[in-house]
């Protein structure tokens, strides 16, 4: 048993955890608002990445002002595809609209590879400090910026849908979108905006992990891991996102040391999120949070 | 998912028998038999390279029907076929080197192995529909990936499994030209096969599923067995188009079964449409063939400014996925209905000319 390496893992596993649990946010916000399960979220967080990286790199900007730059351009990102690639597909079946967003995550991982190459390139350092030291644990500047990072997007959603007109205006579509329409919400702007901020958001989450681990195709995978947080914390619930988020890295990072410890599987730790994911479908579809769909004839 | 087809005038159906024909019209056997003797007689003015991409063609195409039979004629979605296709190619391999079976027999008996996975993995698509499914799929395709890397008994580890070729009464189908043939034989069975299984009770309770699975259930149809069924049916044609593949390449990799393949299948079908059998094979036609001319395009631009601005010779394959991504996104909201669908228009107009409405 070595407990520093436990610790420091669980310390890895909450803010990971965390950062899921910001792109399972983001998830969820297009799912609940326009019913489109985005299989191109990972392709967000590379996007995102790149484009800030290349404000930084290329421009030479400083980094508040080609962070703000990023989210900019996010924002008009999320707003095109909405309005050009799912719009259309209104009203079409689950199929093809989860076929359209898969085709958009090619695309764009392809776009990305064929712009910036395939090899992970390094962020212009951006504190001064790069490590501390919290509670005897060696832990790098970053990831408790990340931390701090994950916690803010987190209430500010939490101020967002219970405070903001836009925010309420949004859960009222989700929740009946007729309804909704009737009150004066105008439908498809809640569409294009759920977009627009789910890529920022997501494009955020894809920056801090950049900074951390150098911006590269792999970005992309974190949007294919956010399947096992959802669905573990059920598909239409924001809170579920977040814990099933935490727990996805936990669990994760556990079984990273299960294996190093005595299992020496090689990269089991990867996969396992994976195998939780069937299980869960198995046994609790809907999971902890999410509403159970009760089909009446 | 429309079932137009058009009929001469005068031409009425008295028995059930002549109205569940596969070809309701005598050219429609006409075209059949003309299309299988052009292929039979391609080795004749097609070189290597044409004929491997027509081999590729059929063996993706077979695999592609499958998935077709699930998602377009049962509604069920799947991400994880190119893993199916991938135990289907490891298993004959295996099952030939272990227990020293004959190829002819091995490609069969691969598909029954990746079938019977297949279930065991649509097991969850009893209860799960739409993107849940998707989901679970999804983990499936990922689970399997690392079940290759893993299993060096199955796959051959990272190194990869090396595959002997085909041999009948002592003739070895180790090149294009003979192996087409093979191709050929499996394409007709196997589509044969499918066209017959829409004909039959089962195949008419699949489609009820996906049409409305509720009214299905109340009707007597067993939904946890049509889904699982499905998912049995899609395996097995996916087991022996991955068989062919492995006899066809004499080597299998273990990183050739990812993703990115799963979701070539998927835009297979879309493209070339949801719930046609015939439409199965374009698809994989053009998927297939789209690579090539994005191939082409770039040559023809090679060593010009564009070439050197835009780094097209180095980055071919980006473009290729790019390409993928934009037809299926660019089908799915122009023609959702597939190729299959427009090449219907394109019989109804000639056959109606010049008189079309």
């Amino acid at each position: 048993m070595d407990l520093t390496l436990l610790f420091q893992l669980t310390l890895n596993g909450l803010i990971v955890g965390a950062l899921y649990g910001v792109v399972a946010m983001s998830f969820v916000l297009i799912y609940k608002a326009s019913q489109v399960v985005n299989f191109a979220q990972g392709e967000f967080l590379l996007v995102g990445a790149w484009v800030c990286w290349w404000f930084l790199t290329e421009w030479q900007l400083p980094f508040w002002l080609g962070f703000l730059f990023t989210l900019a351009f996010m924002t008009v990102f999320g707003l095109v595809l909405q309005v050009v690639v799912l719009r259309p597909l209104i009203g079409e079946p689950v199929i093809s609209v989860i076929m359209a967003t898969i085709g958009l995550g090619i695309f764009f991982q392809a776009l990305m590879k064929w712009i910036f190459g395939v090899f992970a390139k390094p962020f212009p350092p951006i504190f001064e400090t790069e490590r501390v030291s919290v509670l005897g644990l060696d832990v790098q500047t970053v990831y408790l910026a990340s931390l701090g990072i994950s916690l803010l997007i987190m209430l500010g959603f939490a101020w967002f849908f219970t405070s903001s007109k836009h925010g309420l205006a949004m859960r009222a579509t989700a929740f009946d979108q007729q309804v909704a329409q009737s009150l004066g919400v105008s439908v498809p702007k809640v569409f294009a905006m759920s977009w627009a901020i789910s890529a920022v958001v997501s494009a955020v989450a894809g920056v801090v992990v950049g900074v951390v681990n150098g911006v590269s195709s792999a970005l992309s995978f974190y949007g294919i891991k956010v399947f096992p947080a959802v669905i573990l914390g059920g598909l239409d619930s924001i809170l579920g996102a977040v814990l099933g988020g935490v727990i996805i890295g936990l669990l994760e990072n556990w079984a990273h040391y299960l294996d190093s410890q005595w299992l020496n599987w090689g990269n089991m730790f990867q996969i396992a999120p994976f195998y939780a994911l069937v299980l869960i479908l198995l046994l609790k579809p809907y999971g902890l949070f999410g509403t159970k769909n009760i089909e009446r004839v | 998912m429309a079932t137009v087809s058009l009929l001469p005038a005068g031409d009425y159906r008295t028995t059930y028998r002549a109205d569940t024909t596969i070809f309701p019209t005598r050219n429609s056997r006409i075209a059949l038999w003309l299309g299988i003797a052009l292929v039979a007689a391609s080795p004749l003015f097609f070189g290597r390279y044409e004929l491997s991409l027509l081999i590729n063609i059929g063996i993706l195409g077979i695999a592609a029907l499958g998935l077709n039979i699930l998602v377009g004629f049962t509604g069920q979605i799947s991400i994880g076929h190119a893993a199916f296709f991938g135990v289907g190619a490891f298993a004959s391999a295996w099952l030939h080197d272990r227990f020293l079976i004959p190829v002819w027999a091995c490609i069969p008996l691969a598909g029954l192995i990746t079938a019977v996975v297949g279930i065991v993995f649509g097991a969850p698509a009893a209860r799960l529909k739409g993107l849940y499914l998707a989901i679970a799929t999804l983990a499936a395709q990922f689970i399997l990936e690392d079940f290759f890397a893993r299993s060096a008994w199955f796959t051959g580890g990272v190194a990869g499994r090396i595959t002997e070729p085909l041999t009948l009464f002592g003739f070895a189908f180790d090149r294009e030209e003979s192996y087409l043939y093979v191709v050929l034989f499996y394409v007709v069975l196997m589509y044969l096969a499918a066209a017959n299984l829409m004909r039959t009770r089962d195949g008419r309770a699949l489609v009820a599923v996906r049409d409305h699975y509720l009214s299905a259930e109340i009707m007597g149809i067993n939904l946890a067995y049509y889904r699982t069924l499905s998912f049995g049916i899609a395996s097995l044609y996916a087991g022996i188009g991955g068989a062919l593949y492995a006899h066809y390449l004499m080597f299998v990799s273990v990183e050739a079964f990812n993703i990115l393949f799963s979701i070539q299948f998927l835009g297979m079908v879309i493209i070339g449409g949801l719930g046609s059998i015939m439409g199965s094979l374009m698809g994989a036609a053009f998927m297939v063939l789209l690579p090539e001319v994005v191939q082409t395009a770039a040559e023809a631009l090679a060593g010009g400014a564009i070439d050197r601005a835009l780094k097209l010779g180095a980055s071919i394959s980006y473009l290729r996925e790019m390409a993928i991504g934009a037809a299926i996104i660019a089908f799915l909201i122009f023609e959702p209905d597939g190729l299959a669908h427009r090449w219907r228009l394109v019989k109804a107009y000639w056959k109606l000319y010049p008189y079309s409405h």
